[in-house]
């Protein structure tokens, strides 16, 4: 049906079936993969400064869900998609102040505190 | 879609801009998006509480002694390769060809169902050494944040269980196609927030 639709001339993304075929799901899934096994690798690898693995992790993981919302999601920048790239930069906010904001404000807190064994001393 | 939508979308003279209404498969697949969105939310609460307390081990099993990274590679290959095989099926849906639905929802239902078990075993072998929520803050973030990750599969399962049955029952009606739809974003929701979970709790503890 889509195709039809598109002979017919109408401006892209006018059409409201996502343009997702086989072909797409396949490429998502061959870059999903490659930075699976990546991970999976550095994460056991003696080759990388050790301090710089996490670094690594996180970007491989980030562009993974990348390429997850890109080819198995179809997050794109169609027309009738503005509101669906709104509410996941939104998320993206939400989601950095939830799980960044903790950490942050965890290991403070953690740094003001009196060591364990001084604090269960005090209480006797 | 239907008759009137199509027709909206066909006609040259009227401008994208003035005609009307999104059609209803934007505006669901929008509120599902929305639903999604906050259902990461909660995801993101419990990464937060899981970076915050994984060192807490309280004398207990750490993680490095726990996890299995060859067991981890296998349920991950299992969710990747279940999402594909669910986009398999969507674009089937979307083409109303019944039996290449039923092929690749029923693919995506076993290798589900191949990683929950996996799953549920290494959360046994870990009760069965005494590694269980109660033993520590760390082990406690552990079951919550992958326990709820497993149960989202769960009722993923049932939901595909019931729209496999629509399917049978109602054929592909724009309503039952358009809930379809709504699936396959909700398995590729759970994808991606595996891959939160196999980089942060698991190739995260062999650092």
């Amino acid at each position: 049906m889509s195709t039809e639709i598109e002979a017919q001339g109408v401006a892209p993304g006018a059409n409201v079936r996502t343009h997702s075929t086989h072909r797409s799901y396949l490429i998502g899934l061959g870059y999903a993969v490659v930075l699976t096994l990546a991970s999976f690798w550095a994460s056991s690898t003696d080759l990388i400064y050790p301090h710089g693995v996490p670094i690594l992790l996180g970007v491989l993981a980030i562009a993974q869900m990348g390429i997850h919302l890109v080819f198995f999601l179809h997050i794109s920048s169609a027309p009738d998609q503005t509101n669906n790239i709104l509410a996941l930069a939104f998320g993206i906010f939400v989601v950095g102040l939830l799980v960044f904001g903790s950490m942050i404000i965890m290991a403070h807190l953690n740094h003001n505190m009196m060591p364990m064994d001084r604090l269960m001393q005090m209480q006797r | 879609m239907s008759a009137a939508e199509q027709a909206l979308a066909t006609d040259d003279a009227v401008p994208v801009s003035l005609r009307g209404p999104a059609p209803t498969r934007v505006v669901a697949g929008y509120g599902f998006w929305l639903f999604l969105l906050s259902d990461i939310v909660i995801f993101a609460a419990l990464f937060a509480a899981y970076a915050v307390l994984s060192g807490e081990t309280a004398g207990g099993p750490t993680a490095t002694d726990l996890f299995d990274k060859k067991h981890v590679l296998i349920e991950t290959a299992c969710l990747l390769a279940s999402s594909v095989t669910c986009g398999f099926g969507s674009l089937a849906v979307q083409s109303g060809e019944r039996p290449s639905t039923y092929f690749w929802m029923s693919i995506t239902f076993i290798l589900g169902i191949a990683f929950l078990s996996l799953e549920l075993s290494e959360f046994s072998h870990m009760l069965a050494i005494g590694a269980a929520p109660s033993r520590s803050a760390f082990l406690s973030a552990f079951f919550t944040l992958v326990g709820t990750h497993g149960l989202h599969v769960t009722m993923g399962l049932c939901w595909l269980i019931v729209m496999l049955l629509q399917v049978a029952t109602l054929g592909f009606q724009p309503m039952v196609s358009r809930r379809f739809f709504c699936f396959g974003l909700f398995w590729h929701a759970l994808d991606i927030v595996w891959i939160g979970v196999f980089t942060i709790v698991y190739l995260g503890a062999h650092l």
